[in-house]
């Protein structure tokens, strides 16, 4: 290949490639970004705006009153603290519950750890539908259905989460918890003091991972849960979706955007934490 | 993946009856870290997974009597239409879904690694990733409803004249648009998942290649992808699972009440055991779909032998 070289130094064609590329990219961007963009014009447009020939791109007028209007609708803020608390709570008893088990696996020897282990990661395989039925009608023996108690309590039993800590603490040099133990440290002290500090980031990305699942999660709440004042924000959007779907889009998406912007600000505020711990799910926490 | 724990170094030599001792105390420790998870773990999965196998085999409303079905459940199953439709798009579900969108994600991951701005495009790239499944199906409806409300069908039609088929309503389509769908949600994450194990690859590695007088393609074919694909696979086996999984996006997008073009076995599950209270044969359909997971993840591990690479 003959190679031109352009002013700084670069091959024409390497930086013509780039420069593909980056079109390309920028293309597949838009093509990612456009339903957020249609949602938030939409969400300003009044009721029958979206049948206007020629179609309207742009809200006219500007309709910020959908706004109000959707958050009044339904019981919106109940819907957001119900949706986070439950989160907060998956996340907290997932994580020590899931650490406790990983630290067993990875540091102490005991008869059947690898046959334990496999089960485990076997269970990753049910589909959670396959159980969703006998785990209805126990949750209805205990008088949970229609409760939160239904999506915190066996929200926790997470066996991925135990297989990606396990990864985190294998990393943790043994030394450190031998020293800790020539000072007569317990498994539960060494566990607490010195492997829980030293896998902070493993349990800061599993964190993450948890409560966006929990925040999103729609199957479990729509089959659990039936009273409005109990129900998550997806539940709840898709409720306003079935009821005012057809007949006020623009109210529709207004809420769905009431219901999206916060966790894209945080995921904003926390992208890179946040892409590095999905990257290294992803990854197995190799 | 790490799945395989390698035996560690033998702990140092100490007295026979201590080490005994703190071995036998271990099983103790072992036990008290492993019980939340291990309780959990028996009490919401093992146990209802029992219970499904039961109920898969009785007839029961979960008012009335119960009664043993033997395997009538299952033959209702699958002679039922409405279950051959969902088991047909189930599995087309997951040929859309699974190699066109690994391999496009595999496609932007090679991409963003060749250039700068990477930051800036993972968080586009992503965005869908945290959005909640019911907010992406409301946003897609307004793109790919038929009439006056869906924006692509009316600019195609304004713009070119052509009018473009109904693809939430028309059953020969409504698997192709959840497909692009679900494609569009968990694309970023894959994206970003493949280019951090492009980066894991030596440079050297491929700078070898190159000076061996390796073209692009040649050295994507014998230096990159033998590399990421450990990775690959593991994604391929989490997209498949979670294609058969495939509920919130369906059941928001296009009822499948309304439309049978839409219906999958997770669909016929809630449908036969939350709206007809049909346990027996829910649990029926589900075991089902649970052997159909099984026997599509034993094949990927079968497969894999030959096709991934690992480190040793």
């Amino acid at each position: 290949m003959a190679v031109i070289p352009g002013p700084s130094g670069v091959p024409v064609s390497r930086r013509l490639g780039k420069i593909a590329l980056h079109v390309a990219l920028i293309a597949g961007g838009l093509a990612m970004l456009f339903p957020f963009a249609w949602m938030l014009l939409t969400s300003f447009k009044g009721a029958h705006q979206m049948l206007n020939a020629p179609l309207d791109w742009l809200p006219n007028p500007w309709r910020a009153q959908n706004y109000p209007d959707a958050f009044g609708a339904l019981p919106f803020a109940q819907a957001y603290w119900n949706s986070f608390y439950i989160a907060v709570l998956n996340v907290l008893l997932t994580l020590s519950t899931s650490a406790m088990a990983a630290y067993a696996f990875a540091r102490i020897r005991f008869r059947g750890s690898g046959l334990l282990f496999g089960l485990f990661l076997a269970t990753q395989m049910v589909p959670q539908q396959v159980t969703v039925v006998p785990l209805y009608l126990m949750l209805a023996e205990l008088g949970w259905i229609d409760s939160h108690l239904a999506l915190i309590v066996p929200g926790f039993v997470n066996p991925f989460a135990v297989f990606l800590l396990r990864q985190f603490i294998r990393a943790v040099p043994i030394e450190l918890e031998e020293a800790a133990r020539l000072d007569g440290a317990n498994r539960w002290t060494i566990f607490w003091r010195v492997v829980l500090p030293n896998v902070r980031p493993g349990l800061g990305a599993l964190g993450i991972i948890v409560f966006l699942a929990s925040w999103n999660s729609f199957f479990f709440p729509l089959i659990f849960l039936n009273s409005p004042e109990l129900a998550t924000v997806p539940l709840l959007v898709s409720q306003f979706a079935d009821q005012r779907g057809a007949t006020d889009y623009g109210l529709t998406l207004a809420a769905s955007a009431i219901s999206v912007i916060p966790m894209m600000i945080a995921f904003l505020i926390g992208q890179r934490r946040i892409l590095n711990s999905m990257a290294m799910s992803g990854l197995g926490g190799r | 993946m790490g799945v395989v724990t390698p035996a560690r170094p033998a702990a140092k030599a100490r007295p026979a009856r201590a080490a005994t001792r703190v071995r036998h105390r271990d099983g103790w420790w072992a036990a008290l870290f492993l019980a939340p998870q291990v309780i959990g773990l028996l009490a919401f999965l093992v146990f209802p997974l029992g219970f499904a196998v039961v109920l898969a085999f009785m007839k029961w409303d979960g008012l009335g009597e119960k009664s043993w079905a033997g395997f009538d459940n299952f033959a209702a199953q699958l002679s039922d239409p409405d279950f051959g439709t969902a088991v047909w798009n189930t599995v087309k579900l997951a040929f859309l879904t699974v190699p066109v969108g690994l391999a496009l994600a595999l496609l932007i991951a090679l991409a963003l690694n060749q250039v700068k701005g990477k930051t800036f495009y993972r968080v586009v790239y992503f965005l869908p990733v945290v959005t909640s499944s019911v907010a992406v199906a409301v946003m897609w409806q307004i793109i790919l409803a038929s009439g006056d409300y869906g924006v692509l069908n009316r600019t195609v039609y304004d713009w070119f004249g052509i009018a473009l088929p109904n693809w939430l309503e028309d059953p020969g389509w409504v698997i192709v648009s959840i497909a692009v769908v679900t494609i569009w949600s968990s694309l970023g994450l894959n994206v970003v998942i493949f280019l951090a194990g492009l980066q894991t690859i030596p440079p050297a590695l491929m700078e070898a290649a190159r000076i061996d007088g390796a073209g692009p393609i040649r050295v994507f074919r014998s230096v990159t992808l033998p590399m990421i694909s450990p990775t690959v696979f593991f994604s391929t086996v989490v997209a498949v699972i979670s294609s058969f999984q495939a509920f919130d996006q369906i059941y928001v997008l296009v009822n499948p009440d309304h439309n049978d073009g839409a219906r999958t076995i997770v669909y016929q599950i809630y449908d036969l055991g939350f709206q007809n209270f049909e346990f027996g044969m829910s649990s029926a359909a589900a075991l089902i779909l649970l052997v159909l997971t099984l026997l599509v993840t034993l094949v990927q591990f079968g497969v894999q032998k030959r096709f991934v690479h690992y480190d040793s």
